[in-house]
């Protein structure tokens, strides 16, 4: 149930759900597990072009700052805003917290990117 | 692989096999291998307001002790301590520091008073070794003998405002008698003769017990304050909200607010220092340093603007100058603010001035504000 199959993971722990040329982007559930609580997400602004395997943002929970790592390259459309009120939802259910929704500007970067089955064996070897 | 040798030589404390059984998150705390949240049970944020609004429970036996007993316990407790021991009645404890010649940290301690020629003092974790060299080495020229004890106990602070009546269900003593930074000796979970002191680390109301330290007896324990305290909501607390407790509290860290640089007076904690009291290590320097004038002083920021201001982080003036440094910093769980505790001169630590902090290449707007950030309303 962890980790949806229409998914695609990064090993930095984000995930991606793409639908066209578009896409959300959040963390995993296993990425909150390590944190624990949630108490605060730094994201970009609107427009800003994320570059794949750079950093867009932070999230914090009470005792660690963690990156967040772009899974693909693209331009931020849309901002999950309630995340800076109420960033428990990220605990809560880590794969329906999106953070930012992306126009995807290479869409063959996604073909690097783990899937749901290699990323939790990837999990698990990393415990 | 590294990391498998690592946890190797990590020390744990009797409880440590029960505490991967409540499936802890552990992490190497200052050598020792001790859980720093317990997700199953909810993790930190609810660790934190159990002991503000309930009960929560920690293993600290991670800190040490030290014995200094004989005809000149007093006389060497004085010279290695700065608060006045002399003032202790029995059963009686206080709040001190060891202290280097130069008036800075080799430690903060709890000294309680056993018996006529009888101290203990409570040390932290990660200095034990430390200490209790220190110690010895400085009592040698009295007539008493300093043991290290820290192995003898298994230590289990249980703090919350339903602490009394938890722990009240098991033992004799008549806890409502003890006083805050009082202790007695009585029967706890069926144990004759076993410490009981109104103290901690929490900024609550709550008590340290000090029990054997043989497995059976330290789980045993734990599984009756668990038992106990279930209907007062008890969980075990992680040394994570430990940190977040005492960072609400002001209470100063070793590493932190406090060390071998850092000394008395920048640290704030002058009403712990009696140096009138007789000499003691490290007064000369400290008169010498009250007549220079502070430099630097501990104070209490809260951010204004979005951010959590964390340990290590440069704190600016409003120009941008770099003045100073966060010394603690964190999401406070129970204020729901960003709280840190930080190193700035004099002219920047008057209430309600503002400086920045760092973070991470932004800067923050941070204003100082009057510390402890969280004070418990006492009973009448």
């Amino acid at each position: 149930m962890a980790y949806p199959k229409d998914y695609k993971y990064t090993k930095e722990h984000e995930w991606i759900q793409v639908s066209g040329k578009t896409a959300l982007v959040g963390i995993t559930d296993h990425a909150q597990q390590s944190l624990g609580d949630i108490v605060f997400v730094e994201l970009p602004k609107m427009g800003t072009e994320l570059v794949a395997g750079k950093s867009f943002g932070t999230v914090e929970s009470v005792k660690a700052v963690s990156e967040l790592y772009a899974p693909a390259s693209g331009n931020v459309t849309a901002i999950n805003q309630s995340l800076s009120a109420a960033p428990e939802q990220i605990n809560q259910d880590a794969n329906k917290a999106w953070m930012v929704k992306i126009e995807l500007s290479n869409p063959d970067q996604l073909k690097g990117l783990l899937s749901a089955d290699d990323y939790e064996k990837y999990v698990a070897e990393e415990n | 692989m590294s990391s498998a040798i690592e946890t190797q030589t990590l020390r744990k404390t009797t409880l440590n096999a029960l505490h991967r059984r409540l499936g802890a998150k552990m992490v190497d705390f200052g050598g020792w291998d001790m859980p720093v949240e317990y997700p199953t049970s909810g993790g930190l944020m609810k660790e934190h307001l159990a002991v503000r609004t309930g009960v929560g429970m920690f293993d600290v036996s991670h800190m040490g002790d030290i014995l200094i007993r004989g005809p000149e316990a007093l006389a060497a407790t004085q010279w290695v301590s700065m608060n006045d021991a002399s003032k202790l009645q029995e059963n009686q404890a206080h709040y001190s520091a060891l202290l280097y010649p130069e008036g800075t940290f080799v430690d903060d301690v709890i000294v309680h008073k056993l018996g006529q020629n009888d101290y203990l003092l409570v040390i932290n974790a990660g200095t034990r070794e430390k200490d209790y060299g220190w110690v010895k080495k400085n009592v040698s020229r009295f007539h008493c003998h300093a043991t290290d004890v820290g192995d003898y106990y298994t230590q289990i602070a249980i703090q919350g405002p339903k602490a009394e009546v938890t722990l009240q269900k098991l033992t004799n003593v008549d806890l409502s008698q003890i006083k805050n930074y009082w202790f007695r000796h009585g029967t706890v979970c069926g144990l004759p003769n076993t410490m009981i002191a109104r103290t901690g680390y929490t900024a609550e109301d709550g008590f340290e017990i000090y029990v054997p330290s043989d497995v059976a007896t330290s789980e045993r324990v734990w599984s009756d304050v668990t038992e106990t305290g279930k209907e007062f909501g008890i969980v075990p607390c992680g040394l994570g909200a430990r940190n977040t407790l005492r960072l609400e509290g002001r209470m100063a860290l070793y590493g932190h607010e406090i060390s071998d640089s850092i000394n008395v007076w920048e640290a704030g904690l002058d009403r712990f220092c009696k140096i009138d009291k007789g000499d003691f290590i490290g007064r000369a320097a400290l008169e010498r340093a009250k007549a220079e004038g502070l430099k630097r002083t501990l104070v209490g920021l809260e951010a204004v603007e979005r951010g959590i201001p964390r340990d290590g982080y440069k704190v600016l003036d409003s120009s941008g100058n770099e003045i100073g440094y966060v010394s603690s910093g964190s999401y406070a769980p129970f204020l729901k603010k960003n709280i840190a505790l930080a190193y700035v001169p004099p002219s920047h630590a008057a209430i309600g001035h503002e400086v920045l902090v760092e973070i991470r290449g932004q800067n923050v707007k941070c204003e100082v504000v009057p510390t402890p950030f969280y004070k418990r309303t006492r009973k009448a």
